[in-house]
């Protein structure tokens, strides 16, 4: 077996070949400043307008509608914070949910801070927002409803299209956190009514660093970083011209391959959750069987902790990732575990594996195998699933 | 981000396991903060430990020091294992990064359970030992409920 397989591509992925090559000459010979007069800025602007041509084809979007940011989390604070900015004056509610991103979740801290209210939508068991509760949280005073478009940790899938109806019936802007969906599976702005979209380049295949915000013409925001006039005086500072060429190029090659891949996945992801939740006792897979991002596999082992079970399984080359305390470097585990009702201890017991279309069948049955050895070894070690064995052999005699 | 002597401990642990004839057995620390320690006491008419076995549930940290731990008192009289505080955990494992030195007071913690329940059952008293705070036992119904 090939190591690492790496298994944790909603982290980051690997930046395709041909995205590198593409980009390769946007350092050494078109380096011009795409603002300049002369031939050379010309060649950079002309990639950085055909890389944002690609954008807005593969969103429904206009081309004007795309700004390149640093990347996703830049996209998320611009949007909230310069709404609110725009915004606060007609009304200083928002509506988020409870297992956004920290990008997101944080901007709001700091929005509440500066006198804005915000409800954090809670979500059902499968990391669902209902649509109807979006609805009814909406008020007089509310100006911006903001909720992923999947989840990072669990994956699932949100209803969209009904939010964005929503909030186009009520006339509040919507934006959407579309960091792990871009790319993955079809996006269309104009028909799920969004105003708002943030995406980042190096979940896509492309590079880090670089990613933008659809922002629907109309919506009154403004530049978030002030300088120069690039992005049409909306984003200040010299254009990552390779890094724009590579996210473009990304983006024709995510959605040329779109379908097989997400086919592939998905059949992976399936044998992968099967072969887990068959083989490994007290396990349970975490947010939604149905719609769930085709690479995305989320399971929670009772009895044992999330960051031995990664460094374990590093050990054996596999590259994974947890959503426990030890790896959020706080004290608690994730907050979309915990929102979606996990007690404690399961949250902190939990493994994400996320896929691409590169790995193989091979390569599914050798994380079991090893899994199966590794949660076992956890689990002898484990006082929690002693005293569970305990009890069970109590209830037996019983 | 773990020392040679950490990452070494945690995946070849000494002494895990339970102790059927144990003396002594401390557990400590709760699920919802993501570690538990319970250290068994096998200790002789001399007050000497003459084994000692853990049992965690808790990440690569928590399991060193577990292991580390229960190497430093294995042998040692009970007034001798009070010397073995968290600072002398850490030392032993060549250091821990910050967000992981409680793992190492919570060892120091189980060590003094351990003691606690051992000094309890004798009816003796050990110098310096105070009665443990934060024992699993008050967890434990919560604990079991939600499996």
């Amino acid at each position: 077996m090939h190591t690492p397989i790496y298994l944790d591509n909603a982290a980051t992925t690997k930046t395709a070949p041909e995205v590198v090559e593409k980009m390769l000459p946007y350092f050494t010979e078109n380096y011009g400043n795409p603002s300049s007069i002369y031939g050379l800025g010309g060649k950079a602007k002309k990639a950085v307008d055909e890389a944002r041509e690609t954008i807005a084809k593969n969103l429904g979007a206009k081309t004007q509608e795309i700004y390149f940011t640093a990347g996703g989390s830049e996209s998320d604070n611009w949007a909230l914070q310069a709404t609110a900015r725009a915004y606060g004056e007609k009304g200083k509610h928002i509506i988020t949910s409870a297992i956004e991103h920290h990008a997101i979740l944080h901007t709001c801290r700091e929005l509440e801070r500066q006198g804005f209210e915000i409800t954090y939508l809670p979500v059902d068991e499968n990391g669902l927002v209902s649509p109807a509760a979006v609805e009814e949280a909406i008020r007089e005073d509310t100006i911006l409803i903001s909720i992923m478009f999947a989840n990072n940790e669990i994956g699932t899938i949100q209803p969209i299209a009904e939010i964005g109806a929503i909030a186009k019936k009520h006339q509040v802007l919507f934006h959407t956190d579309a960091v792990q969906v871009f790319g993955q599976i079809p996006i269309n702005v104009e028909e799920m009514h969004i105003d708002m979209l943030s995406a980042s380049g190096h979940k896509l295949n492309g590079p880090k660093g670089i990613g933008f915000l659809y922002i629907r013409q109309g919506v009154k925001i403004r530049s978030f970083i002030q300088g120069g006039q690039q992005e049409r005086g909306r984003r200040a500072g010299t254009e990552n011209v390779p890094g724009i060429v590579g996210i473009g190029c990304a983006t024709a090659r995510a959605f040329s391959i779109m379908e097989a891949k997400t086919k592939q996945e998905i059949t992976l992801r399936e044998y992968l959750i099967d072969r887990i939740l068959t083989e490994i006792p007290y396990s349970r897979l975490n947010g939604a069987r149905e719609n769930r991002l085709p690479n995305n596999v989320n399971i929670s082992f009772e009895f044992i902790e999330g960051e031995s079970l990664l460094i374990l399984l590093d050990g054996k080359g596999i590259c994974a990732s947890s959503g426990s305390a030890c790896t959020s470097g706080s004290l608690d585990p994730s907050h979309v575990l915990l929102a979606i009702g996990l007690p404690h201890e399961k949250a902190h017991g939990s493994l994400r594996l996320t896929l691409s279309e590169e790995n193989t069948k091979e390569e599914m049955d050798y994380v079991v195998d090893n899994l199966k050895q590794i949660v076992d070894r956890l689990r002898s070690m484990s006082p929690l699933y002693e005293d569970f064995l305990k009890k069970e052999t109590k209830k037996a005699k019983n | 981000m773990y020392s040679e002597k950490v990452m070494d401990h945690f995946q070849n642990p000494k002494n895990v396991g339970e102790l059927e004839n144990a003396n002594g057995v401390g557990t400590v620390g709760n699920a919802k903060c993501g570690d538990i320690m319970r250290i068994y006491l096998d200790i002789d008419e001399n007050q000497v430990i003459r084994d000692c076995k853990f049992k965690t549930f808790g990440c690569g940290a928590a399991v060193a020091t577990s292991s580390m731990a229960t190497e430093l008192v294995k042998g040692k009289t009970v007034q001798e294992a009070m010397l073995v505080t968290n600072k002398a955990v850490m030392e032993a494992l060549d250091g821990l990064p910050p967000v992981k030195v409680h793992c190492s007071l919570l060892a120091e913690e189980a060590i003094h359970a351990a003691l606690w329940d051992y000094a309890q059952k004798e009816g003796i008293q050990i110098a310096g030992l105070q009665q443990p705070k934060a024992d699993i036992g008050e967890h434990e119904e919560d604990v079991a409920e939600s499996y």
